[in-house]
C-alpha cells in the first residue's frame, strides 16, 4: 500500500468511530447473512468487459436478424433464379436497390442467400456444439465418477486423440452422402473428446474435496449434488468449449466445402457462398461475392470467441473479487 | 523414462493398427461403382463380378486384409483408378513428398523463429500495445476460418507485395505466401502460449526474491523467466505437427503446390478410392509419429509431466 492510501485511510479516523455502540439485535442477525449468487456475480464480472459486451450485442442482433430476415416484407428468395424480361439470368449484378448485395454467377439473390446460409451454418454450429457438450459431459461424468469404466475410456480416448481431427473429418466425410446431417455427425465424432477431458479431470478434482465429502455424508441427494456442487464449477468449461465448437464447425464447414465433402451447392451455407466467391475472386468487381460472405463469418465467429473466453474468465470464481 | 517411451510406443502403435482397420473396412463398405473408372456404366453385371475378382474383392475378407498390410508394408499402395488410371499410387506420391515435407518443415521453424518472440514481447509489455496488438492478431487467427484467412492472404497480399499468386518451383518469391499462410495459426499459438507461460512465471515469489536481490531485470528474464518457460512450450510441437498437416491439405491446394495435400483434395473430387485412403493413411501415420515424438520430447524436457493425460493445450 503506498503512502498517499494510507493517509486518505488515516483522515477517515476519528474519535466518533471508537464508541461503544448499543446492542441492537437487528443488527446482530444481519451479520451472518449473504446475498451472494453465483450467477449474479458471473454476469457482474461479464458486463465489465466492455468488448466482450459488444460482441454479445452485435451477435445477438446478427443472430436475431438471421432468424428475422425471411418473414420481413421485400425479401427475395435464396435458391430462385432470377431472369430479366428477356428470359435471361441476371448474371453477377453488382449491389444496388434491386439486389442489395448483387447476385451470384447464376442470378440469385446474395442478399438472401447470405442470410439463409448464415442460418445454415448456425444450425451446424449450435448442433454440433450442444450434442459435444452432452456427449462430452455424460462421458466426462462417467470417465471421471464411475471408477471401473475408466481404463476402458482412457484406452479409447488416447487410441483416438492420436488420430488428426481432420483425417477423421475428411475420412467419413468422404464415405458418407454429403448433407447437414453428415456433416454433424462427423463434426461430432471427435468434438466430444477435449469436452469429455475437462469434465473428467474437473470431476475427479471435486469428487474428493471435503465439501462434497461432507455434503454426501449429510445425505444430500445424488441430483443435488450434481447441480450444486459439481456443474457450477463445470459450466465455464463447458460454456467455453461450445462457443468454441460453434467457430470450429463454421470453419471445419468451409473447408469440408473447399475440398468437395461440404453440403450440396443446393443447400445456401456460409462454406458454399465463401467458395463461389473464391471461383470468381480474381475479377475486382465481382469480389464483392467473396468480401460478403466471408465478413458475416468472420463476425459471427469472432464474437463467439471472444464471448466464450471472457464468459469462462467470468464464471471463474477466482475472479469474482 | 524407457518406460513411458515404450508405454508411448505401444499407444501409437495400438492407434495405428485401429486405423489401418477402420480405413480397410470403411472402404470395403463403399459402393462398387468407385473401383472403377469410366467405364463402369458399359459394364453388365458379369463383367463387374469378373473384375472384381480378378481384384481380390471377393477373397474372404481376412485374406483381403492379410493382402492389405503385406502390400503396405512392402510400400504398396494398389493402383489409382480415376485420377491417373492404373498407375501405382506410390509412383504418384512419390515426387510429391519432398515439397509437403519442406514446406511443412519450413513453417514449423519459421512459426517458431516468429512466434517465441513475438510471445516474449508480449510478456514484457503486457498490457501496453505490443501485447494488444499481439492478442488482437491472435485472436483474429484462432477466430476466424483458416480458409477465409488464407483465401484473403493469398488475394491481398500478393496484389499489396507484388507476389506471384501461386506456386512455381523455379520462382522462390512464390514460396513466401504459402509459407506464410501455412504458419500464421502456429505463429498464433506459439505467442500466445509463450505470453501465458512467461506471465505464469513472472509472478512466481522466486522472481520477487531475485528483484529483491538486486538483479537486473534482463537477468531476470533471461536466466530465469525465459528457461522456465521454455520448458512447457515443448507440448506445443505435436499440435503444430498437426496443425501444419491440416493447413498443408488448404495450403497446397489454394496455391497448386504439387505435395500430398493438394492430391488429397483433386483424389477426393475425383473419387479415387485407393489414393484417398493411401493418403489419408499416410497422413494420420504422419500425426501418430509426430505426436509420439513431441510427447517423448515433453517427458525428457520436463520429467515432471510423464503423466498419462499430458498435452493439456492439445
Amino acid at each position: 500500500m503506498t503512502t498517499e492510501k494510507m493517509d486518505k485511510n488515516c483522515e477517515n479516523i476519528n474519535a466518533e468511530l471508537f464508541r461503544f455502540v448499543k446492542f441492537d439485535e437487528l443488527a446482530g442477525e444481519r451479520a451472518g447473512y449473504s446475498n451472494y449468487s453465483y450467477w449474479h456475480s458471473t454476469w457482474r464480472v461479464f458486463t465489465k468487459d466492455r468488448i466482450a459486451m459488444l460482441f454479445l450485442c452485435l451477435l445477438f442482433a446478427l443472430l436475431s436478424f438471421t432468424f428475422v430476415q425471411p418473414f420481413l416484407p421485400g425479401q427475395k428468395d435464396a435458391i430462385k433464379i432470377y431472369n430479366d424480361e428477356m428470359g435471361r439470368q441476371l448474371r453477377n449484378i453488382p449491389p444496388g436497390t434491386e439486389f442489395w448485395l448483387g447476385t451470384n454467377s447464376i442470378g440469385q439473390d446474395l442478399w438472401a442467400r447470405i442470410w439463409s446460409g448464415t442460418r445454415t451454418s448456425m444450425i451446424i454450429g449450435m448442433a454440433v456444439a450442444l450434442a459435444n457438450a452432452v456427449i462430452g459431459v455424460l462421458l466426462g461424468a462417467m470417465w471421471g465418477y464411475v471408477r471401473r469404466l475408466e481404463r476402458l475410456i482412457t484406452e479409447i480416448y488416447n487410441v483416438f486423440e492420436n488420430i488428426p481431427d481432420t483425417i477423421i473429418l475428411i475420412l467419413v466425410a468422404y464415405m458418407l452422402r454429403p448433407g447437414i446431417g453428415t456433416i454433424i455427425f462427423t463434426m461430432c465424432l471427435t468434438g466430444w473428446m477435449p469436452t469429455a477431458r475437462y469434465v473428467r479431470n474437473m470431476i475427479i478434482i471435486i469428487r474428493d474435496r471435503e465439501f462434497n465429502l461432507a455434503s454426501r455424508c449429510l445425505g444430500t441427494p445424488t441430483t443435488r449434488i450434481i447441480t450444486r456442487n459439481l456443474l457450477p464449477q463445470l459450466v465455464s468449461v463447458i460454456m467455453m468449449r461450445a462457443s468454441l465448437a460453434i467457430t470450429m464447425a463454421i470453419g471445419y464447414e468451409v473447408f469440408l466445402t473447399y475440398i468437395g465433402l461440404g453440403l450440396p451447392v443446393s443447400i445456401p451455407s456460409l462454406g458454399n457462398l465463401v467458395n463461389e466467391g473464391r471461383v470468381v475472386m480474381m475479377s475486382p468487381s465481382l469480389r464483392y461475392q467473396l468480401i460478403y460472405p466471408a465478413l458475416i463469418l468472420s463476425l459471427i465467429t469472432i464474437s463467439f470467441y471472444v464471448i466464450g473466453n471472457s464468459f469462462a474468465d467470468a464464471s471463474d470464481p477466482k475472479n469474482h473479487l | 523414462m524407457i518406460k513411458y517411451t515404450l508405454k508411448r510406443l505401444l499407444q501409437s502403435v495400438v492407434t495405428l493398427v485401429v486405423l489401418v482397420l477402420i480405413i480397410f473396412l470403411m472402404m470395403r463398405l463403399m459402393p462398387e461403382e468407385g473401383y472403377f473408372g469410366e467405364g463402369y456404366i458399359r459394364m453388365d453385371r458379369v463383367q463387374i463380378e469378373a473384375a472384381l475378382t480378378q481384384m481380390g474383392l471377393r477373397d474372404p475378407i481376412l485374406a483381403q486384409f492379410y493382402k492389405y498390410i503385406s502390400g503396405i508394408l512392402h510400400g504398396d499402395f494398389g493402383t489409382s483408378i480415376t485420377f491417373r488410371e492404373k498407375v501405382p499410387i506410390a509412383e504418384i506420391i512419390k515426387p510429391r513428398l519432398p515439397y509437403s515435407i519442406y514446406f511443412g518443415l519450413a513453417s514449423i521453424i519459421i512459426s517458431l523463429l516468429i512466434g517465441i518472440p513475438m510471445g516474449i514481447m508480449m510478456a514484457q509489455f503486457k498490457g501496453r500495445a505490443p501485447d494488444m496488438l499481439g492478442s488482437g492478431y491472435v485472436v483474429l487467427v484462432k477466430a476466424v476460418a483458416p480458409a477465409v484467412c488464407y483465401i484473403f492472404l493469398q488475394l491481398y497480399l500478393s496484389s499489396l507485395l507484388k507476389l506471384p499468386m501461386l506456386f512455381n518451383v523455379r520462382k522462390p518469391a512464390s514460396w513466401i505466401l504459402p509459407l506464410l499462410c501455412m504458419s500464421i495459426g502456429n505463429i498464433a499459438n506459439y505467442a500466445m502460449w509463450m505470453r501465458r507461460y512467461m506471465v505464469d512465471e513472472l509472478n512466481r515469489d522466486y522472481i520477487k526474491l531475485a528483484m529483491a536481490k538486486g538483479m537486473s531485470s534482463t537477468s531476470i528474464m533471461t536466466r530465469h523467466v525465459l528457461r522456465n518457460a521454455f520448458v512447457p512450450m515443448a507440448q506445443l510441437l505435436p499440435t503444430s505437427i498437426l496443425l501444419t498437416i491440416t493447413g498443408s491439405i488448404y495450403v497446397e491446394s489454394l496455391f497448386s503446390i504439387p505435395g500430398m495435400g493438394g492430391l488429397l483434395v483433386l483424389a477426393i473430387q475425383r473419387q479415387d478410392n485407393p489414393l484417398v485412403q493411401a493418403l489419408v493413411l499416410i497422413f494420420s501415420s504422419v500425426g501418430i509419429i509426430g505426436l509420439f515424438a513431441g510427447d517423448v520430447l515433453m517427458a525428457i524436457a520436463d520429467p515432471r509431466i510423464k503423466t498419462e493425460y499430458s498435452g493439456g493445450s492439445r
